[in-house]
C-alpha cells in the first residue's frame, strides 16, 4: 500500500465518532459570521444593520482575486456588524444575525434532482464556485476557484481528492463519504471538468475501509476516477505528502502542486461543489466532528456557519468537567480555543475537548541530540537545529536551513522525548524568515 | 655557501622591489581618514548597541565628525556628548534624555485571567498564536521578551507580572521597543527629576470592552483631552496618547482620568490644597 516516503509518525488515531451518523444541528438563536474565513483579503460587508436576510443571501463580497464571498447561513435580521473575539481572542469583523425561521433564497433548490450529466463549461463551473464562496474545507481555507485556475503555462494532469483525514479524532470527511458517496463523486467529476483533467485520484487512509469499499463500488462505473487506499501515516493529509504518496512526484520547495501537474482538493470541497452546482446552494453549512474522550456523545454534526462552538458542545452532551483544553481542529494541527463562543467557520473540521491530564504540556528538558525529530520530519528538515537558530534569532542561518518549508504538522514536537516546543519556535521562525524574504524581494 | 649567498641576495632584491611598489601604492591609494574619528570612538562607551541608529560606535563617530546636529549617544548621554563636542570644538545641542516606558498596567489584580497559556515562554510566539491570557488583546503577555532584549539589565519582571524599567540603567537604546510584539514599550522624554506622565494603556477596543477586561484600561472617554491646557493629548481609536513634547507635567489629566489609566511617575505626593480652601 502506498504512502509518502520521508518521515511521518503514527499517533493513536482515536476516531471516537467513526461510523456515527451525521446529525443536523438545530438552528441557534443567533449566528455571527466572520467576513474573513479564508486565506487572502477579507470580504467587504454588503448588508447593513436591520436588513432582512435569507439563508444563502450574500452578506460580504470578495475583495480581490484571492478572497471569497460570504453568505448568510440563516434567515433573519442583521443585528449588528461589529468586531468580536474569534477563537484566538483577537477581535475580527463579524456579521451577527438574529435567526427567524428557516427561509432560503428562491433560487436554492433544496431537494435537488440527482443529475449526473452537465452541460457546463469549465469557466461556468469555476464562476459558480467563486460566487458560492467555496474554500478548501480541509482547514487551510484557500479559495477553491483560485486553485482551479492554473497560472499561464502550467497544465494540470491529475486531480487529487484529499480524503485522507490523517488527524486523530476527526471523522467528518469519513462520515461524509459514507452518507453522501454519490454526491461526492459527482462533485469530483465537476471538479475534473473545471480543472480540465480526465483523471482523478481519491486518496483514503486504510482505517476507513468501509468508505474505501463503498467508493470503489460506486466509482467502478465512472471513468477516470481511481480510489487509492493509503497506508496510515501522519501527516498524509498534507498536500505535498499526498502528491508524493499518490503519484510519486515531489513538489519543489516554495512551489505549488500545479508545478508537478496536480491539483489537490478536499473531499468536503467536492461535496460543497456538488451542492453549489446541483442545488445552487452557497457554502453556508459544513460537517463538524465534536469529540473528546470524556464527551458524552462524540458525533458528526451538520452545522450552519456562524453557530457558536459552545452551542455545538452543548448539543454533544455539554462540556465535561475535566476539560483542560478545547481545540479547534484536530489534536496535531488544531489550535487551542480561548473563546468557546467563537463561531464555526468554513474551515472548522472539528472541535476536540481534551481532558486536563492529556492536554497539559510537560516541562521542557534539554535536547539530547537523539535525532528523532529529524527522522520524523516529512520535509527533511532538522527541527532541533531550527529551534536553536530561532531561539538565537539567527534568521539568515534559519533561512539556509529552509525553515520556510515547514508545514507545521507538529510531528517533531509530538516525538521529542525531551518535550521541547519545537514547533512553536519553528512556526515563529518561519513567519519571521518569510517576512524578511518578502521584504527583500519587494526591495528588488 | 654560494647557495645561501644567492638566496639572500635574490630574496633581498625581491623584498626591496616589493617594498618600493607597496610604498608608492600606499601613497597613491591613501585613504584620508579624519583622525578625530579615532579620538571620538575612544570616548564612546564601546557597547556597539546600535541605539543611536548607526552601525556601532565607529559608525556613530564617523557621523558625528560630519555633523553633530541632533546626534545623541543614548548610552553615554550628555556627559559623553560633551566630550565628543570638545574634540570637535563645537557646542553640543542639549538633547532631552529618553527612557523606555511600559504602557500597560494590567497586572493580575487589574486584569482577570480568562485562560492559561502553557506554550513556549516567549512573547513573540504567544502573540503569533493568540490574543493573550486575559480579555485584553493589546496588553502585556508578561513572558519577558523585553527583559531578554535589554543589554543593560535595565528591565526586570516585577512581582505583578509586568516588566519594570530601571530609569538609571535604561539607556533608551530601543531594543525592548523592537522586541515587544504588542508595541507596548515606548521611548519617552525622561523629564526633569525623572518626572513624567503617560497613558499606561494601548487598548484600542471600545470603552465597554476595555472596562470589562481591565480595571485600569483607557476607555477613550476624552476627559483628559478636554482637560489638557496644552493640547498635548489626543484620543484615537478609543485610546489616549500624551505627546511628551507638548506635555508640561501639570497633572490635570491624571486627576480626571476615571480609570487611573494615566500614570504619573516620581512626583511628590500632591498637597491637599483644594480641600483646605
Amino acid at each position: 500500500m502506498r504512502t509518502f516516503k520521508i518521515g511521518g509518525i503514527h499517533p493513536n488515531d482515536a476516531k471516537l465518532s467513526a461510523g456515527v451518523a451525521i446529525e443536523v444541528m438545530p438552528l441557534p438563536l443567533q449566528v455571527s459570521i466572520p467576513v474573513a474565513q479564508h486565506i487572502g483579503a477579507p470580504a467587504t460587508v454588503v448588508v447593513a444593520k436591520g436588513d432582512k436576510v435569507k439563508a444563502g443571501t450574500l452578506i460580504a463580497q470578495a475583495t480581490g482575486f484571492v478572497s471569497a464571498n460570504v453568505h448568510s447561513s440563516v434567515s433573519g435580521t442583521v443585528a449588528k456588524i461589529d468586531n468580536e473575539p474569534d477563537a484566538s481572542g483577537n477581535r475580527r469583523q463579524v456579521v451577527v444575525i438574529d435567526v427567524e425561521g428557516d427561509e432560503w433564497e428562491e433560487n436554492v433548490d433544496l431537494k435537488g434532482d440527482f443529475k449526473r450529466t452537465f452541460n457546463l463549461s469549465s469557466e461556468e463551473i469555476i464562476a459558480k464556485i467563486k460566487d458560492a464562496g467555496i474554500v478548501g474545507m480541509g482547514g487551510a481555507t484557500f479559495p477553491t476557484h483560485v486553485k482551479l485556475m492554473p497560472p499561464p503555462g502550467k497544465v494540470a494532469e491529475v486531480l487529487i481528492i484529499n480524503a485522507v483525514e490523517c488527524e486523530p479524532y476527526l471523522t467528518s470527511d469519513h462520515a461524509l463519504m459514507l452518507e453522501h458517496a454519490d454526491e461526492v463523486l459527482i462533485g469530483v467529476q465537476l471538479l475534473m471538468r473545471a480543472a480540465k483533467v480526465n483523471r482523478a485520484m481519491i486518496g483514503i487512509e486504510n482505517n476507513k475501509k468501509d468508505a474505501i469499499k463503498l467508493l470503489q463500488e460506486k466509482a467502478s462505473k465512472l471513468i477516470g476516477i481511481e480510489i487509492c487506499p493509503l497506508r496510515m501515516k501522519y501527516p498524509q493529509g498534507s498536500e505535498k505528502q499526498l502528491i508524493d504518496a499518490l503519484i510519486g512526484r515531489q513538489v519543489p520547495s516554495g512551489a505549488l502542486p500545479i508545478e508537478v501537474g496536480a491539483i489537490v482538493q478536499n473531499v468536503g470541497t467536492a461535496y460543497a461543489v456538488y451542492e453549489t452546482i446541483v442545488k445552487n446552494k452557497p457554502l453556508v453549512e459544513r460537517i463538524v466532528t465534536v469529540t473528546g474522550q470524556s464527551l458524552a456523545q462524540p458525533k458528526n454534526v451538520l452545522v450552519r456557519i456562524g453557530t457558536p462552538m459552545s452551542a455545538l458542545i452543548a448539543f454533544a452532551g455539554g462540556m465535561p468537567e475535566n476539560t483542560g483544553k478545547v481545540i479547534a481542529g484536530g489534536p496535531m494541527m488544531g489550535r487551542a480555543v480561548v473563546n468557546v463562543d467563537a463561531p464555526i467557520q468554513k474551515g472548522s473540521s472539528g472541535i476536540l475537548l481534551m481532558p486536563e491530564a492529556l492536554s497539559e504540556r510537560v516541562e521542557m528538558d534539554n535536547c539530547i541530540r537523539c535525532g528523532k525529530c529529524v527522522s520524523v520530519c516529512c520535509m527533511g528538515l532538522q527541527p532541533y537545529l531550527l529551534m536553536n537558530l530561532v531561539e538565537k534569532k539567527m534568521w539568515q542561518e534559519a533561512e539556509q536551513e529552509a525553515v520556510y518549508d515547514c508545514l507545521e504538522c507538529g510531528s517533531c514536537s509530538f516525538t521529542c522525548p525531551a518535550h521541547r516546543p519545537l514547533l512553536d519556535y519553528i512556526r515563529y521562525g518561519k513567519s519571521t524568515v518569510m517576512r524578511i524574504m518578502r521584504e527583500r524581494s519587494a526591495k528588488k | 655557501m654560494n647557495i645561501i649567498l644567492i638566496s639572500v641576495i635574490v630574496l633581498g632584491v625581491v623584498g626591496i622591489f616589493s617594498a618600493t611598489i607597496l610604498y608608492f601604492a600606499a601613497q597613491k591609494f591613501k585613504v584620508e581618514e579624519d583622525a578625530r574619528i579615532d579620538e571620538i570612538e575612544a570616548v564612546l562607551p564601546g557597547a556597539n548597541c546600535g541605539g543611536c541608529g548607526y552601525p556601532g560606535c565607529r559608525g556613530f563617530a564617523d557621523a558625528c565628525v560630519r555633523s553633530l546636529e541632533g546626534k545623541l549617544c543614548p548610552v553615554g548621554g550628555s556627559a559623553v556628548m560633551n566630550k565628543v563636542a570638545a574634540i570637535l570644538g563645537a557646542e553640543v545641542s542639549a538633547a532631552d534624555p529618553m527612557v523606555a516606558v511600559v504602557r500597560c498596567q494590567g497586572s493580575c489584580e487589574h486584569r482577570a485571567k480568562t485562560n492559561r497559556y502553557d506554550g513556549a515562554k516567549s512573547c513573540a510566539i504567544a502573540s503569533a498564536l493568540y490574543a493573550g491570557e486575559t480579555g485584553c488583546s493589546f496588553g502585556c503577555f508578561g513572558l519577558g521578551d523585553c527583559v531578554g532584549a535589554c543589554q543593560f539589565g535595565a528591565i526586570a519582571m516585577g512581582a505583578d507580572g509586568l516588566p519594570v524599567v530601571d530609569d538609571d540603567k535604561c539607556t533608551a537604546c530601543g531594543a525592548c521597543v523592537k522586541a515587544c510584539p504588542k508595541n507596548i514599550i515606548e521611548l519617552r522624554k525622561k523629564g526633569p527629576k525623572s518626572r513624567r506622565i503617560y497613558v499606561g494603556c494601548v487598548n484600542k477596543d471600545k470603552g465597554v470592552v476595555t472596562r470589562k477586561a481591565c480595571s485600569v484600561g483607557c476607555i477613550g472617554c476624552m476627559k483628559c483631552q478636554k482637560e489638557c491646557p496644552f493640547e498635548a493629548i489626543t484620543v484615537e481609536n478609543n485610546c489616549a496618547y500624551i505627546d511628551f513634547t507638548k506635555c508640561r507635567l501639570c497633572r490635570k489629566c491624571v486627576a480626571v482620568c476615571p480609570t487611573h489609566a494615566i500614570v504619573e511617575k516620581n512626583f511628590p505626593p500632591k498637597k491637599e490644597v483644594s480641600e483646605q480652601v
